[in-house]
C-alpha cells in the first residue's frame, strides 16, 4: 500500500469560512486523487489559486476537507499530527530569534529541545551553507538564505512528510535554481518525503519523482506525469530531450500548448 | 564621529539657544511685563531658587504618571489578550472600547474626583483612563496581526494554546505593544496634570496653577519646564524598556 493516499478529496469553502460578503460558497478543490510512496518528492503543479495550497493544508490537518479521504502512513488525517514539516512561500522566520533559535523553534514546541537537537540544527544549517550565520538575525539575511533557514526549521524533527508551499516562488530565477539543487541534495541526505507545490513547470519536473497536474478552478487532478530522470540531477538535465518531453507533457496538461499530434512530424 | 556629534547634539542645542535668544530679545524689545512672559534668566533663577519645591512636586507627578501607566499596562494587556482571543468577548466589548476611546477623558476628571477624592487615587484613575486605550488598542492590533504562516506552523506541530501565545503571538505583538506604550506614557503625563488641575494639593500641575494664581510667572514657567523634563524622562524610560524587551527591533529613527 502507498505511503500517502489522496482519494476524492473535495473542499468547498462556505461564505462564512471565506469571511467575505458574498453568499456563494467556493469550490476550492473538486476532486483530487493521487498516491505517493515513502521517500518520493511529489510536485503539485497548477495555475495560481487552483487549490493546491488548500490541498496541502488539508494534508497537514490544518483545515477540514468537505469529503474524501487523506491517509498518510496508514493514518487518516483529520487534525495536525505534529510530525510534519512546513515551508511557506515567505520564509516566515521569527525576527525576535536568531537563526539557530528559529530552527530550534520546532523542537521547543515538541519539547525535544535538547543537546542532540542543537547538534542536528547546527548540522542542517551547515548542510545549507549557513554555519557562519547561527547567531544572525533573520533581517540580516537575504531572501534565499532566510528560506534555507525555514527549510532547516521544517526538517529538524525529521518529519514524516515535508510540505512545501511554493517555497521558492518569491526568489529570483538564479537563486531559485540554486535552491532546487539544494533541495535535491537535502532530500538525498534526509530521505524526506516531500509534497512540493509550485506553479513553475520546469521546477516541478526538475525536482520531483512525479508531477501531479491540477486543472483550473475548481481544481481536479488533470494528470500524473512520472519523472524518471536519473539522480543525481544537475542543471545540465534541463537541456536533455527527456526533460523537455516531461515539460511538454505538463504544459499540455495545463493547456499551455495544444497536445502534440501523434504520428505526424512535430 | 565629529559630524555625528554635530548632528545629534550640536544642531538641537543650536535650536534651543536660538529660541531662548529670541524669547529674551522679545521680552527686552517689547517690554513685556514679567507677569505675562518672564525673561529666560528669571525662569532659570526661579528654577534654581525653588528647586527643592519643584523636585518635591515633580516627584508626586512622576509617581502618579508611572503608577498610572503601570496600572494601564498591567490591566490593558491581559484585557487585550482576552479580547483578541475570544470571539464573544471581542464582539461584546471591542466596539464598546473603541466607542469609549472617543469620550474626552478630561471631561471625566471632575466626576472621578467626586468618586475618588483629591488624593493619589483620583490621579491614578485619570492617568489609567488616558493611558489604557492606546495600550489595549495597539495590543489587540498586534495580537491580530500575527503572521498566518507562523500560526499554521505552530498548529501543524500541535502547539498548545499557551505555547502559541507565549512563543508566537506575544513576541509578534511586542512592537505594537511598545508603540502603544510610547503613546500611553505621553498621555499619562497629561492625565496626571489634568488630575492635579481639577483638584489636588500637590504635584507640578498644582504648582503651576498656584503660581499662576499668585502671578508668580517665573515659577509657573519653571514648573512648565519641569513638566516637559518629566515627560521626556518617562518617555526615555519606556524606550529603554523597549531595548531590553525587544532588542531585535531597529532603534527608533533619529533625524
Amino acid at each position: 500500500m502507498a505511503f500517502g493516499t489522496i482519494r476524492n478529496v473535495r473542499k468547498v469553502f462556505s461564505a462564512s469560512e471565506l469571511n467575505s460578503r458574498s453568499a456563494e460558497p467556493v469550490i476550492a478543490l473538486d476532486d483530487a486523487n493521487f498516491e505517493f510512496d515513502e521517500g518520493q518528492l511529489i510536485a503539485l503543479l497548477g495555475p495560481s489559486g487552483c487549490g493546491k495550497t488548500t490541498l496541502l493544508r488539508i494534508v497537514a490537518g490544518l483545515i477540514q476537507k468537505t469529503s474524501g479521504s487523506v491517509t498518510i502512513g496508514g493514518r487518516e488525517i483529520t487534525e495536525p499530527l505534529g510530525d510534519y514539516g512546513f515551508v511557506f512561500q515567505s520564509p516566515s522566520l521569527m525576527p525576535w530569534r536568531n537563526v539557530l533559535d528559529n530552527v530550534l523553534f520546532t523542537m521547543e514546541v515538541l519539547k525535544r529541545n535538547d543537546k542532540a537537537a542543537r547538534e542536528r540544527a547546527t548540522q542542517l544549517l551547515e548542510l545549507v551553507g549557513l554555519s557562519d550565520f547561527l547567531g544572525a538575525r533573520p533581517h540580516q539575511l537575504s531572501g534565499g538564505m532566510q528560506q534555507r533557514v525555514a527549510l532547516c526549521r521544517a526538517l529538524i524533527h525529521q518529519p514524516k512528510l515535508l510540505l512545501m508551499d511554493e517555497p521558492f516562488g518569491a526568489l529570483d530565477e538564479l537563486t531559485r535554481l540554486e535552491m532546487n539543487d539544494l533541495l535535491l541534495r537535502i532530500r538525498k541526505e534526509t530521505g524526506a518525503t516531500v509534497l512540493f507545490v509550485t506553479h513553475s513547470i520546469s521546477e516541478a519536473v526538475y525536482v520531483s519523482d512525479k508531477v501531479i497536474v491540477f486543472s483550473r478552478r475548481p481544481a481536479r487532478v488533470a494528470t500524473e506525469i512520472p519523472i524518471s530522470l536519473p539522480y543525481p540531477r544537475n542543471q545540465q538535465l534541463r537541456f536533455t530531450p527527456a526533460f523537455t518531453k516531461a515539460e511538454r507533457l505538463a504544459s499540455e496538461a495545463l493547456g499551455v500548448v495544444p497536445p502534440a499530434e501523434t504520428g505526424s512530424a512535430a | 564621529m565629529a559630524s555625528r556629534l554635530l548632528t545629534q547634539i550640536g544642531y538641537p542645542l543650536a535650536g534651543v539657544v536660538l529660541i531662548v535668544a529670541l524669547w529674551a530679545a522679545l521680552c527686552a524689545y517689547l517690554n513685556i511685563p514679567t507677569v505675562v512672559l518672564p525673561t529666560p534668566d528669571k525662569v532659570l533663577a526661579a528654577f534654581i531658587a525653588r528647586f527643592d519645591l519643584i523636585l518635591a512636586e515633580g516627584w508626586v507627578t512622576l509617581k502618579e504618571t508611572v503608577y498610572g501607566f503601570i496600572l494601564a499596562v498591567v490591566i490593558g494587556i491581559p484585557m487585550a489578550v482576552a479580547v483578541a482571543n475570544s470571539r464573544p468577548l471581542n464582539l461584546m466589548f471591542y466596539p464598546l472600547l473603541i466607542g469609549l476611546q472617543s469620550v474626552p477623558k478630561v471631561a471625566l476628571a471632575p466626576i472621578i474626583l467626586v468618586w475618588l477624592g483629591t488624593g493619589m487615587e483620583s490621579k491614578l484613575a485619570i492617568v489609567w483612563l488616558v493611558a489604557f486605550f492606546p495600550i489595549i488598542v495597539d495590543t489587540v492590533a498586534g495580537l491580530r496581526s500575527t503572521p498566518r504562516e507562523l500560526l499554521e506552523l505552530a498548529r501543524s506541530l500541535k502547539a498548545t494554546p499557551m505555547q502559541i501565545f507565549l512563543k508566537v503571538q506575544l513576541p509578534a505583538a511586542l512592537p505594537f505593544i511598545i508603540t502603544g506604550a510610547k503613546v500611553a506614557i505621553t498621555l499619562a503625563v497629561i492625565g496626571a496634570v489634568i488630575g492635579e488641575f481639577v483638584g489636588s494639593s500637590e504635584g507640578l500641575g498644582y504648582l503651576l496653577l498656584t503660581a499662576t494664581s499668585q502671578l508668580d510667572a517665573p515659577l509657573a514657567f519653571a514648573a512648565l519646564f519641569a513638566l516637559s523634563f518629566l515627560g521626556m524622562f518617562v518617555y526615555l524610560l519606556v524606550e529603554w524598556a523597549e531595548r531590553l524587551a525587544a532588542p531585535w527591533l531597529p532603534p527608533a529613527p533619529r533625524h
